[in-house]
């Protein structure tokens, strides 16, 4: 009797897995012990993979490549806005509501978008930003093209403060940066965990073959379309919660500032070409390269992003794969694998 | 009539955004390739045309025809040595690549002039108007126009009366069959990319002309040039003269009724052409 099974999982993912526990573990604690300018830089570094996350399931994964993520970004940050400003709710629930509204607009986005190909599809995803960026400046109740703030009731009585103020014994400002760390690094972990889980079912084969070879999976059956939709959809979604917790957090918004190439995009794409496009693993190392960067080279402003555009050439050209790649050719190592291996009945014979 | 007039701007404004897009419909028609640094590109071109008129003390136009070979020498090492390495079946490194490109050169144009928005230097000619019948119009912005429509008539002749561009026909079709006839492919990208630059070079000097300059304001030139290419058709450079009328036409006749929503309306007539013409007004056969 021979028997086959299939496996996903490795030896170094068991590993990685314990690991991730007690980082976990570690980072749910951290209010506890770190101080107020850390937990800012964990937000900062947690949202950045938030977003990395989801442009590389777009582009790395989906094929997707779009510069127009700071039109769910912004959308999502002005829906939270809305909905705290104009319709009185409070700032944590109206999260969600910053999800909901970029994954509306990412149905037009996606129905005019997917008309381009490739690399006008980049630049289309950017001008239906605009379009977003423009509409939202003739917003006038909302500050216009100079933007607005958070109002100082709804900030102060924010769902949690007062229990996190308690806690901690914080004052309520430092109380609002945990909850929203907490929160950013919620968000982090679903969408990890989220993404890893997409790619592992039958979905995530399909989305494989596709990036592998669109006319090869249709043969096998594959609807490459609604794939493309399911993932446009998906990352819309999450860049628009992020969106809404990062401007929840700055409780100040412009529509220059909410709908910036640079900041919502340019950093997002420098984060997943320089860890490793098309893995989960890369954002994760880009993020800390992008920040431990950022912190070297911050006062040296435009030779800061000269050198990220810069060091993303080199990348792009000498390891297209990303640092993650290099890593992982050398070693073999993969922290969350999505590789189906068969093993077990004559395969073990072979081996031998 | 105030009307025709707004039209008739709109068009001649058309013959600017056409300069933006003819390089970019150039390369993309020849190696299939989108230059995400071009907005980029023109910027540093009216830089390069400050740089000399302020140094040697040329007129614009005079500095622009001494920028010409250095922009081409720009293009011509860009693609050699780098753009050429990213072309392949996968559309992510020359994308990626040329997304870096953008944001070094925006950054290191920053750093060399500031951020202060710059101008070439203006004379009797660049303010004056003539009246053609009711219409009165700037002597600039019809120089743009006929700039561009020389460029484009140029550019056809070029492809279609030299070896030179029997040669850029042929890399386009195929590449590898036009190798074995004796062409260099990477030499041919080359070239194409140098004279991009130097379509470049031209539309710089009448952006510089017409309006303020910074070093930030590239991505938003590379989006009309994108705008007016799809609208026209991909490969097509009437069609891409036409996109860059419409959208001009549809600027001037937004920022007629409200002076916010030029940019938009601009967007806005790019997005219905896309709408209803998917693949453009005057579509190449296949692509």
């Amino acid at each position: 009797m021979t028997t086959y099974a299939v496996h996903t999982r490795t030896r170094a993912s068991n590993a990685a897995a314990i690991l991730l526990i007690g980082l976990v573990a570690v980072l749910v604690a951290l209010p506890f012990f770190a101080g107020r300018s850390t937990i800012q830089d964990m937000f900062f570094i947690l949202t950045m993979l938030v977003l990395a996350q989801f442009w590389n399931l777009l582009a790395g994964y989906g094929g997707l490549v779009s510069i127009g993520q700071q039109a769910f970004v912004g959308m999502g940050a002005y829906a939270l806005f809305a909905a705290v400003i104009l319709g009185g709710l409070d700032p944590v629930p109206s999260i969600l509501l910053a999800g909901v509204a970029a994954l509306i607009i990412s149905i037009p986005t996606a129905f005019f978008a997917f008309r381009l190909q490739g690399a006008y599809f980049a630049i289309g995803t950017w001008v239906i930003a605009e379009v977003f960026r423009l509409f939202v400046a003739q917003w006038k109740t909302l500050g216009g093209g100079t933007g607005t703030s958070l109002p100082r009731s709804a900030t102060k009585d924010m769902w949690f403060v007062d229990a996190i103020t308690v806690l901690l014994d914080v004052k309520s400002s430092a109380a609002r940066d945990i909850l929203a760390y907490w929160l950013a690094l919620a968000l982090a972990l679903v969408t990890i965990g989220g993404i890893y889980w997409l790619l592992r079912t039958r979905r995530g084969l399909a989305l494989a073959a596709i990036r592998d070879n669109t006319e090869a999976a249709k043969s096998v059956g594959v609807d490459a379309g609604r794939m493309k939709w399911l993932v446009f959809l998906t990352s819309g979604f999450g860049t628009g919660l992020a969106g809404g917790l990062i401007y929840m957090q700055k409780a100040r918004i412009s529509p220059d500032a909410a709908f910036s190439v640079t900041d919502w995009t340019a950093y997002v794409i420098f984060i997943v070409v320089i860890g490793g496009i098309g893995t989960i693993e890369g954002p994760i190392l880009g993020v800390l390269i992008f920040f431990a960067l950022q912190s070297l080279l911050a006062d040296f402003g435009s030779w800061y992003l000269m050198t990220l555009g810069g060091l993303a050439i080199v990348i792009m050209l000498i390891a297209p794969r990303g640092l993650w790649g290099l890593i992982s050719e050398r070693t073999g190592i993969h922290l969350f694998p999505i590789r189906r291996r068969l093993t077990g009945g004559k395969l073990d014979q072979l081996e031998d | 009539m105030i009307w025709v007039d707004t039209v008739a701007q709109g068009i001649l404004l058309g013959g600017l955004y056409a300069l933006f897009a003819a390089g970019l419909s150039l390369v993309f028609g020849i190696m299939r390739l989108v230059n995400l640094a071009h907005g980029d590109l023109i910027v540093v071109g009216a830089y390069l045309i400050l740089l000399l008129v302020t140094l040697l003390g040329l007129p614009p136009f005079l500095a622009a025809l001494v920028a010409m070979p250095l922009m081409f020498a720009l293009g011509w090492g860009l693609q050699k040595f780098l753009l050429n390495r990213t072309l392949g079946d996968d559309i992510l490194p020359p994308l990626l690549v040329t997304f870096g490109l953008s944001i070094v050169f925006q950054n290191a144009l920053l750093e060399g002039f500031s951020a202060d928005s710059q101008r070439l230097p203006t004379d009797a000619l660049t303010t004056a108007s003539v009246a053609i019948g009711p219409l009165n119009l700037g002597v600039m912005p019809l120089l743009t126009f006929a700039s561009a429509v020389a460029v484009i008539v140029g550019l056809n002749q070029l492809f279609y009366r030299t070896s030179l561009g029997r040669a850029f026909r042929a890399t386009s079709d195929d590449p590898v069959t036009a190798s074995l006839m004796g062409i260099k492919p990477a030499s041919i990208f080359a070239t194409a990319t140098g004279i991009a630059l130097i379509i470049v070079t031209i539309a710089a000097l009448y952006l510089g002309l017409r309006a303020n300059f910074d070093p930030n304001i590239g991505p938003a030139r590379l989006i009309y040039a994108f705008e007016a290419v799809i609208i026209g058709g991909l490969g097509s450079l009437w069609g891409t003269l036409l996109g860059g009328i419409i959208i001009g036409v549809a600027q001037t006749v937004g920022a007629a009724i409200n002076p916010e929503w030029q940019i938009l309306a601009g967007h806005l007539a790019f997005l219905a052409v896309l709408l209803v013409r998917p693949r453009g007004l005057f579509p190449r056969a296949n692509d």
